[in-house]
């Protein structure tokens, strides 16, 4: 670990001050302790960001508010976010282990780094680590790789289980900068990779999230998050899908999916989601719309397995938010 | 009568060659040099001092409760918590497994709350309480969740178990010990190399079924 100055943060203006000069927002530090201390990521100055008080869980004329500090599991077990966003708490308690979500946030878990090996191996060449030295990936260990939104240049998947319940969802995200505040949606934080993997997401120089946003949907409860991994837990996503649907009259009038372990960024589901409108919630209906969601994929030699994986996700993730109640 | 010779002074000498003293081989370890034992250790990091060429703008001064006793510190930022309570509080019981959060060897209780103690800098938790594997036991009795571990043969080699045990501390605090099942999943954050897993599960359902 290379030397570096920590300060602390009283309130949100000091905290936007210091990153907009440099420094790196800490909260939980799961992820960038991890890659500090491999020297994958060399910040100079940290600013530990855990005395704003942005950890409260609330909600507003509807909508489901989750500060950005708030720690994973204690969002997880919380009544209003068992109650109202069941999908939320399912995609946090499959995420990571029960130490880690004691101690990571909502936002860093948002901005938590990707898992491919190369990224983490200083020897090897990796466009997110050293922008224009190659992916070490593209040839070589990709088994567990992106089979959608890839380009030349890097094929790593976003680790997060929550962000893909969050874009499933049409969850909204607060951020605060030196140019003040705005709301985005969260499926617009991420960016793919191009030709310029290094750049992640879309929040500007010293940005901070604030929080995010839950709108309630009439699909809100009827939801599931089904994660496929080589162990029963604690293990990133081979396949995830985050499935929310409203059914009235046997008919799904709206459907929400969204999957994780096969895109570069979380991957909304829109071309399954219409296929879905106006149709019996049964498995044939689920299996002819899951197609859609390999339409414009591109697999790898080692990879080829998300090609029937995801769709089967996607339909059991359906069937299992069908038996909801 | 059979005559019976006297035990042999020389055969009890040789079974104790050197006067009765417990050195442990920590003790050993730091009496041999630091530089040389330790330079065969990957972690350089574990070190407070750092490496030549490289220091810190400042050293922190923090304050912590370990196992109930208030402690005055001043730590470079860099420090882990697991690095503090084993190299500089000498409390190693803690575990370093593998120093990225992935084995549970090292979990703690952060005020109540079970950790990955390697992966947090000791800096950010000024005023903090701490309870490592050393403050479990009370009055010289242990601790219920220890006793089970050894009742139901919850280890083998028992690197893996201080963080075991912390962290079924924690899991049936937080009620997530109520059948094998449920056990296993919110256990998951500790790996066992030896796979005692059903003595820990067994450990873990008894001592949350007499608490």
């Amino acid at each position: 670990m290379i030397p570096f100055t920590l300060e602390k943060a009283r309130n949100a203006e000091q905290a936007i001050a210091a990153a907009a000069a440099g420094a790196r927002y800490i909260a939980g530090g799961t992820t960038l302790i991890d890659l500090m201390r491999e020297e994958v990521e060399r910040p100079e100055r940290l600013v530990d960001i855990n005395a704003l008080p942005l950890a409260e869980i609330r909600v507003e004329n509807d909508v489901l508010v989750i500060g950005a500090l708030a720690r994973m599991a204690d969002v997880a077990a919380h009544p209003e976010v068992q109650a109202r966003q069941p999908l939320i708490a399912e995609s946090l308690i499959e995420g990571a282990s029960p130490q880690l979500r004691n101690m990571a946030s909502i936002g860093g878990n948002l901005l938590q780094r990707v898992r491919c090996p190369y990224f983490r191996m200083l020897d090897a060449p990796c466009n997110k680590r050293d922008p224009g030295s190659g992916c070490s990936a593209l040839d070589g260990l990709h088994a567990g790789h992106a089979i959608l939104g890839t380009s030349d240049h890097c094929i790593a998947t976003h680790p997060s289980d929550l962000a893909v319940a969050l874009v499933a969802l049409d969850v909204t995200m607060r951020v605060l900068g030196p140019q003040g505040e705005r709301s985005f949606p969260v499926e617009d934080l991420f960016r793919l990779p191009g030709n310029a993997p290094h750049l992640e997401h879309t929040l500007l120089p010293g940005e901070l999230i604030i929080d995010v946003q839950v709108p309630a949907g009439a699909y809100s409860r009827r939801a599931r998050y089904l994660k496929v991994r080589d162990r029963a837990s604690y293990e990133f996503a081979l396949v995830s899908a985050a499935v929310a649907l409203d059914i009235e009259g046997g008919q799904i009038r709206q459907a929400r999916i969204a999957t994780g372990g096969v895109g570069t960024r979380p991957w909304r589901m829109r071309a399954v989601e219409e296929a879905l409108a106006g149709k019996p919630p049964q498995r044939q209906a689920f299996e002819a719309a899951a197609q859609l969601a390999v339409r414009e994929a591109r697999p790898l030699r080692d990879n080829h397995y998300k090609m029937e994986l995801l769709p089967r996700t996607i339909v059991r993730a359906l069937e299992l938010a069908g038996e909801v109640a | 009568m059979i005559d019976r010779e006297p035990p042999s002074r020389n055969a009890e000498a040789a079974s104790r060659p050197f006067p009765t003293v417990i050195v442990s081989r920590r003790a050993v370890l730091q009496l041999a040099g630091g530089a040389a034992s330790l330079a065969t250790i990957p972690d350089a990091s574990a070190q407070p001092a750092p490496a030549s060429g490289q220091t810190s703008e400042a050293l922190e001064r923090v304050r912590l409760i370990v196992n109930g006793d208030a402690r005055e510190l001043e730590l470079d930022p860099r420090q882990s918590l697991l690095d503090v309570l084993r190299e500089t509080l000498d409390l190693t019981g803690t575990k370093k497994g593998c120093n990225q959060g992935a084995c549970g060897a090292c979990t703690i209780l952060l005020n109540g709350r079970r950790v990955v103690s390697c992966l947090t800098l000791a800096a950010m938790h000024d005023g903090a309480e701490i309870t490592t594997i050393e403050g479990l036991s009370a009055g010289g009795e242990l601790h219920p969740l220890q006793a089970a571990f050894i009742e139901h043969e919850g280890l083998q080699c028992g690197y893996c178990t201080p963080g075991q045990i912390i962290s079924g501390v924690g899991c049936i605090a937080e009620g997530h010990a109520g059948s094998p099942e449920e056990i296993q999943f919110w256990m998951s954050g500790n790996i066992c190399r030896c796979g005692a897993y059903p003595g820990i599960v067994a450990a873990i359902a008894d001592a949350a079924e007499r608490s």
